[in-house]
């Protein structure tokens, strides 16, 4: 009876109609930090794919830290998605018997794809000449990882080292379509569910994208801004301008694609656009509009613009620049729940309102959520102590 | 029972060899139920809104026939009540199976129309359910009914998401989806889904798309039908008659 | 090739082997340790259907009845509740036909069974027998006046209310609530047996109405029009709903 009293709850949340499966929210919590992750993945690794691409030689110092935070969340990335299964123990048949019409069952492949053929590779050539040199000086149990690490390999000939570094440019070729399609992908698992007109959009993959960039240049250079000093290092300025730059820019990219979406939708006005305007401007008006859009965007761009125009000092304009991080990674964090949780809040019947109530202790909880996204900064300490990013010359050089 | 279990062995060796689906449907067909060939029946629903009274004996009958559980919402079939009122403005509502609750909670006043909708899972001819099933544990079956099997579904509740009828929910016990089967268990016995069994107006009919002679052959011949969100193309397989626009 | 190869640097080709042993492994692992049935989804699919057949049916049926309850078979043969199954009413029953003797169908005896189709609700279709529980013989069973399986008025009911409480509620309210529903409709006897089949009668012309709402008919206080000029072809109803409070 228990289950009842929960429904009595439920149903006095709901306004209008729904059907009245609809009186459970399927996706919860998790499945926002499912693709905010992944997202920190593809746009993390897009920027450390700027300094051996395009060449642009003031990111050089956030490289390896882009490639580590890439690894550190990419390894967490399946557990949310596990977690919330109903049957996780049985997870395994998505390699048994893969629907190849289904996006999801993709996701298996893309993310061994991404994680195997790229991101490891290309972490190894960039730092086997540096793990065998490490493994040369270190002692006992960190020696023999390093050793196992580099796969027992020991030329460090310049001609090795020359193979190393073209080959690390080719993967980074090979990943940038790689980190498009791993998040384009996300959003196509929402952007192919016709039955939902607030995720089914053939933009959702663009918009995804985009914000994975946002947030992925956000927490690297959030991440440079509070390690850099941990390990005794200065910051460069020179490198932190130049990634705030391409944070600013990309911004403007991101907020002009879901603009464009918006108005398009509006000006379309389909059977859906009643219900979905009555979401926006109720159950998502803190987390859509003043969450995202003004705070995790709008003010952010004000300030970048600012530091811009009036050629702050460095002090401040760290400072700054650490806001609009924190801002950002809010911003694009609310972004997920209004795609996940909102696309959930309305009924298919487009009559009816529900409502989405977080559990604080359950597997599909909030303590858990929270947990999934301390574990990748775990894990990135971890990867720090094996594999600095930065070499005891370059923290003191500066 | 020694046929059968002969073969499904044969089955057995027969995919675990190169040569993988192409079971003859008659081999199938013995291994499910006695002598029934699902390739030879293609099933489908008819609802008659003007029949409908509201009575819930069909939410009743689901509920008992197929174990789902007993509380008001999990359903495999429900019916929703429309009151339209002179404004033009809209109220539905699910009805209660149960008398506690008052039956007639609208107020009639400036009621312009009224009437009760049925709904269960539409067995789509394009199901978006099977196709986004990452296991494929969701399938079709050769007689058209979308079946789940409960000992492959993760509960990922991708499915749910996809079936834009409300059709699906997450089984609290099992964990898995769930859903309408048509009664699938009493089909291939030749008996009726339970809730055109016990519906008490014959306002649904069910029948065998294959075979001419049956009420739903006649049901399609002497109405106009509609199915519902024909414009996702999901081609249901449950035809209603003097369907209001209204409904979705 | 063999140039190629010498030409890779050692560190690519431990790279390489690791990445084909994982390769060989995840091959040798799926082709030969994971077991059919594991991996075949045409076998999965056959083994689903399966169980879902083996599902435990719990409505017998409406062929399972009349072999044993002959008498009462007949009776509702003929009667209003012809449609119904038993089951409707006595619930799920493929236990008690497996074991007649030891476990008994339920047989509603209270009003409140009845109510799930009889009570009044003004959006069950209209000429559905449907009364007010609190007005109706409070607190009699059903069964003292009427007899389920034959169900009939007690006697045959002098207005039209017992079938058409909807129309004579908003009659009731409107202008018209004086006038009998024969004044303007004549009924065949046959209409009470067959209600859908054979319909009364509605006034086929305008000079009925004009009776009383003609300009020149001798009614005092009546809404009166220049038939000649109000109306063009249509029969007053066609735009006039004269059950309707105001009518207008």
């Amino acid at each position: 009876m228990e289950a009842v009293q929960n429904f009595m709850e439920l149903s006095q949340q709901v306004v209008g109609f729904i059907y009245p499966n609809e009186i459970e929210i399927h996706w919860s919590i998790l499945i926002v930090v499912y693709p905010y992750i992944t997202g920190l993945v593809a746009g993390a690794f897009i920027l450390a794919s700027l300094v051996k691409v395009f060449n642009v030689k003031e990111l050089q110092p956030t490289y390896r830290l882009a490639l580590l935070t890439a690894l550190a969340f990419l390894l967490i990335a399946p557990l949310p998605l596990q977690l919330h299964l109903g049957r996780p123990e049985r997870s395994y048949e998505m390699f048994m018997t893969p629907n190849l019409t289904s996006a999801m069952a993709m996701f298996g492949f893309v993310y061994l794809w991404y994680l195997m053929s790229v991101l490891l590779l290309e972490i190894w050539f960039e730092y086997r000449r540096d793990m065998i040199v490490w493994s040369g000086e270190a002692t006992g149990l960190k020696k023999w990882t390093l050793k196992v690490l580099s796969l027992f390999s020991t030329d460090i000939s310049e001609k090795a080292v020359a193979f190393d570094k073209k080959t690390v440019k080719v993967i980074t070729v090979i990943g940038i379509p790689s980190a498009f399609l791993l998040h384009g992908y996300v959003g196509f698992i929402f952007g192919s569910i016709k039955a939902n007109p607030w995720w089914s959009s053939v933009m959702m993959p663009v918009v995804f994208l985009f914000s994975a960039i946002v947030s992925g240049i956000a927490i690297v250079m959030l991440l440079y801004m509070i390690i850099m000093p941990l390990r005794g290092g200065k910051i460069d300025m020179k490198c932190l301008d130049k990634v705030a730059s391409f944070l600013f820019y990309a911004v403007i990219v991101d907020f002009s694609i879901e603009v464009l979406d918006f108005i398009h939708r509006l000006y379309e006005s389909e059977e859906s656009i009643k219900i979905l305007s009555q979401l926006v401007t109720t159950k998502l008006f803190m987390s859509l509009v003043v969450l995202q859009i003004l705070l995790g965007m709008l003010l952010p761009l004000g300030i970048m613009v600012v530091i811009k125009v009036f050629k702050l000092q460095e002090e401040l304009r760290r400072l700054l620049y650490f806001v609009c991080a924190v801002l950002i990674q809010m911003g694009i964090f609310s972004t997920r729940w209004n795609v996940v949780i909102g696309g959930q809040l309305f009924s298919k019947s487009f009559r009816g309102l529900t409502t989405y109530k977080m559990e604080l202790m359950g597997i599909e909880g909030f303590l858990v959520a929270l947990t999934l996204l301390i574990l990748p900064f775990v894990i990135l300490s971890i990867l720090i102590k094996l594999l600095p990013p930065w070499k005891r010359e370059e923290l003191a050089g500066n | 029972m020694d046929r059968r279990d002969f073969l499904k062995n044969v089955c057995l060796f027969i995919s675990s060899g190169a040569f993988v689906g192409g079971l003859s449907p008659e081999v199938w067909a013995k291994m499910i139920h006695k002598d029934y060939d699902p390739a030879k029946h293609y099933y489908g629903m008819g609802i008659d809104i003007d029949r409908c009274i509201g009575c819930g004996r069909c939410m009743q009958a689901c509920k008992t026939e197929n174990d789902v559980p007993d509380v008001p919402y999990y359903f495999r079939t429900w019916v929703e009540r429309y009151v339209i009122k002179t404004d033009r403005s809209v109220t539905v509502k699910t009805i209660s199976t149960s008398l506690e609750d008052p039956a007639d909670t609208f107020v009639e006043k400036d009621m312009l129309r009224s009437f009760f909708v049925p709904k269960l899972c539409n067995q789509c001819d394009h199901p978006p359910c099977v196709q986004v099933c990452p296991v494929g544990a969701t399938f079709k079956t050769d007689d058209g009914v979308i079946l789940v099997d409960e000992k492959r579904c993760i509960g990922c509740r991708y499915c749910i998401q996809a079936c834009p009828y409300g059709a699906r929910y997450l089984h609290p016990k099992t964990r898995v989806a769930d859903k309408c089967t048509f009664c699938y268990h009493r089909l291939v016995r030749g008996l009726l889904p339970a809730c055109v069994e016990v519906c008490p107006k014959q306002a649904r009919v069910f029948g065998d798309m294959k075979s001419i002679a049956s009420p739903l052959g006649r049901f399609t011949r002497m109405n106009k039908t509609h199915v519902l969100k024909p414009s996702l193309n999901t081609d249901p397989k449950v035809y209603y008659a003097n369907l209001d626009g209204e409904v979705n | 090739m063999k140039g190629f190869l010498n030409k890779l640097p050692e560190q690519a080709i431990r790279v390489i082997v690791v990445f084909l042993v994982l390769a060989a492994g995840v091959f040798v692992i799926r082709q030969f340790i994971i077991p059919p049935e594991m991996k075949e989804p045409t076998l999965q699919k056959l083994s689903s259907m399966e169980r879902e057949a083996d599902k435990e049916v719990k409505y017998a049926g409406a062929q399972a009845c009349g072999p044993c309850h002959e008498k009462q078979h007949d009776i509702k043969k003929t009667g209003y509740h012809r449609d119904l199954s038993c089951e409707s009413c006595h619930g799920a029953a493929q236990k008690h036909a497996d074991n007649p003797t030891d476990v008994k169908p339920t047989s509603p005896q209270k009003r409140d069974y009845c109510s799930y189709c009889h009570t009044y609700n003004s959006s069950r279709p209209t000429g559905f027998p449907q009364i007010n529980p609190d007005t109706h013989n409070p607190r009699k069973p059903c069964i003292t006046c009427h007899d389920p399986h034959n169900p009939k008025p007690p006697q045959t009911p002098r207005s039209c209310t017992a079938c058409h409480a909807q129309i004579e509620r908003t009659k009731a309210a409107s202008y018209h609530a004086l006038l009998g529903c024969t004044v303007c409709h004549s009924t065949p006897e046959k209409h009470k047996l067959s209600p859908r089949t054979v319909t009364p009668t509605k006034p086929d012309t305008r000079e009925f109405c004009g009776k009383c709402h003609d300009k020149a008919s001798p009614g005092k206080g009546v809404p009166a029009v220049d038939m000649n000029a109000h109306g063009e072809k249509y029969v007053c109803w066609q735009c006039h709903y004269p059950h309707m409070l105001g009518g207008i």
